[in-house]
């Protein structure tokens, strides 16, 4: 499915932390559900996630099967200069994802 | 006026019945799971389709204009004289207006398309005229809300009126509103339309689940509007 939702504030005074919401729209499908013929569903999960700001990572996490579909994340970064912010995932299928935002700094 | 029996002179929403984290998540846009689909939809709003190369911006402007219309559906449509869903609606629209493809019932298109158009009505109280000649589809509705049903035998008004509160396994059976649909349940794991919930509750008293657009399931959604009266729209709500 689609693009993630985004939320950051959309511009911020230096120096100041802001804090960075992320909803990943994917399945997270664990590996130990089967389907409604009883046949086991194939695992495919975010593995690991990785944001950068101004091309420093800020943030990485690593993924595991128990969590639920269209994770959510919320963490914070200081501001430092006006950049992007750079999302990337990658999952069980090796598709990379990556998404952008760009955060103004005044 | 139809009333739902004793428990619905003030109804109670599923909300308040769901866990302190359930109702957090719907209250917040940003962790609602379902503003995945309203973001979706808002893409295919301004996307041309079909022969007509139109969108259903061209026709409706932004879609701010569709306002209050979930609170008012199911609506009757003249054409057929019979009650017509908001998903059945809009693929009205794709066929008819825009010369596509219908989508098919629980496909991420149509979900994106109905929550996108009844999130605009969030908050806004549910404004079914049961004065009209909606009358008897909803009398069909409240039969079929209070026949026994299935293997087990029981009616929809066994458990969402009579144990409404009470524990059936690990959960709590609700008084059963449809107030917030399409819904993000997070059993699914995904977004889903009322006919899924009909289905799934149908399936629990093992009888034959209905198919998305058979008539009793726009005639049980519509009675379970009006039996809701008193609750907003609050699509897309989430629910355990
Ligand atoms: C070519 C013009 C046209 C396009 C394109 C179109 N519609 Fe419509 N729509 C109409 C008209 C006209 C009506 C009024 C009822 C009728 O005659 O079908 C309507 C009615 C509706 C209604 C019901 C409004 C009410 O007050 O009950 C909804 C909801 C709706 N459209 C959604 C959509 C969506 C979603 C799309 C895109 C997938 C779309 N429409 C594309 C012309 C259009
Ligand atoms: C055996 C008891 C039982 C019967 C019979 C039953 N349901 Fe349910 N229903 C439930 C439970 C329990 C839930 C709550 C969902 C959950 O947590 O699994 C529910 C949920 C619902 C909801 C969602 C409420 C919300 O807040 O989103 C609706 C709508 C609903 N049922 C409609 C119906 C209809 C219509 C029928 C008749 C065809 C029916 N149910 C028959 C037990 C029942």
């Amino acid at each position: 499915m689609a693009r993630p939702l985004i939320n950051v504030p959309k511009t911020v005074r230096r120096g100041d932390s802001f804090e960075i919401r992320i909803l990943i729209a994917h399945p997270m499908e664990s590996g130990q559900r089967r389907d409604e013929y009883g046949k086991q569903i194939a695992r495919d999960i975010i593995h690991s996630f990785l944001c950068t700001y101004a091309g420093e990572e800020v943030f990485r996490a690593d993924f595991f099967p128990a969590i639920a579909a269209n994770p959510f994340l919320a963490f914070t970064a200081r501001a430092v200069e006006t950049g992007r912010l750079v999302f990337t995932w990658t999952d069980d299928h090796g598709a990379v994802a990556f998404d952008t935002v760009e955060i103004v700094v005044e | 006026m139809f009333q739902g029996g004793v428990a619905h002179a003030a109804p109670h929403s599923g909300y308040d019945d769901a866990g302190p984290q359930v109702r957090a998540m719907q209250d917040d846009d940003t962790q609602n799971p379902g503003f995945l689909w309203v973001q979706q939809g808002e893409t295919l709003w301004t996307e041309a389709a079909g022969s007509r190369a139109t969108s259903c911006a061209t026709c409706h402007g932004p879609v701010t204009a569709m306002r209050g219309v979930a609170a008012r559906y199911p609506a009757f449509n003249p054409a057929t004289a019979t009650p017509i869903t908001l998903a059945q609606r809009i693929n009205h629209c794709r066929t008819e207006h825009q010369g596509a493809t219908r989508l098919p019932p629980e496909s991420d298109a149509l979900l994106a398309l109905s929550t996108l158009v009844a999130v605009q009505s969030r908050g806004l109280p549910l404004a079914i005229d049961d004065t009209g000649p909606l009358r008897p589809f909803i009398a069909a509705g409240e039969t079929f809300f209070r026949t026994r049903q299935g293997q087990l035998n029981l009616a929809c008004a066994t458990c969402h009126e009579e144990r409404a509160g009470h524990h059936l396994g690990g959960a709590l059976i609700p008084e059963g509103h449809a107030n917030g649909y399409p819904q993000y349940r997070l059993e699914w794991q995904k977004l889903g339309s009322f006919p899924r919930r009909l289905r799934a509750c149908m399936l629990g008293v093992r009888a034959e689940p209905l198919p998305a657009d058979a008539p009793d399931a726009t005639n049980i959604e519509l009675y379970l509007a009006v039996r809701a009266r008193g609750l907003t729209v609050e699509t897309p709500a989430v629910r355990p």
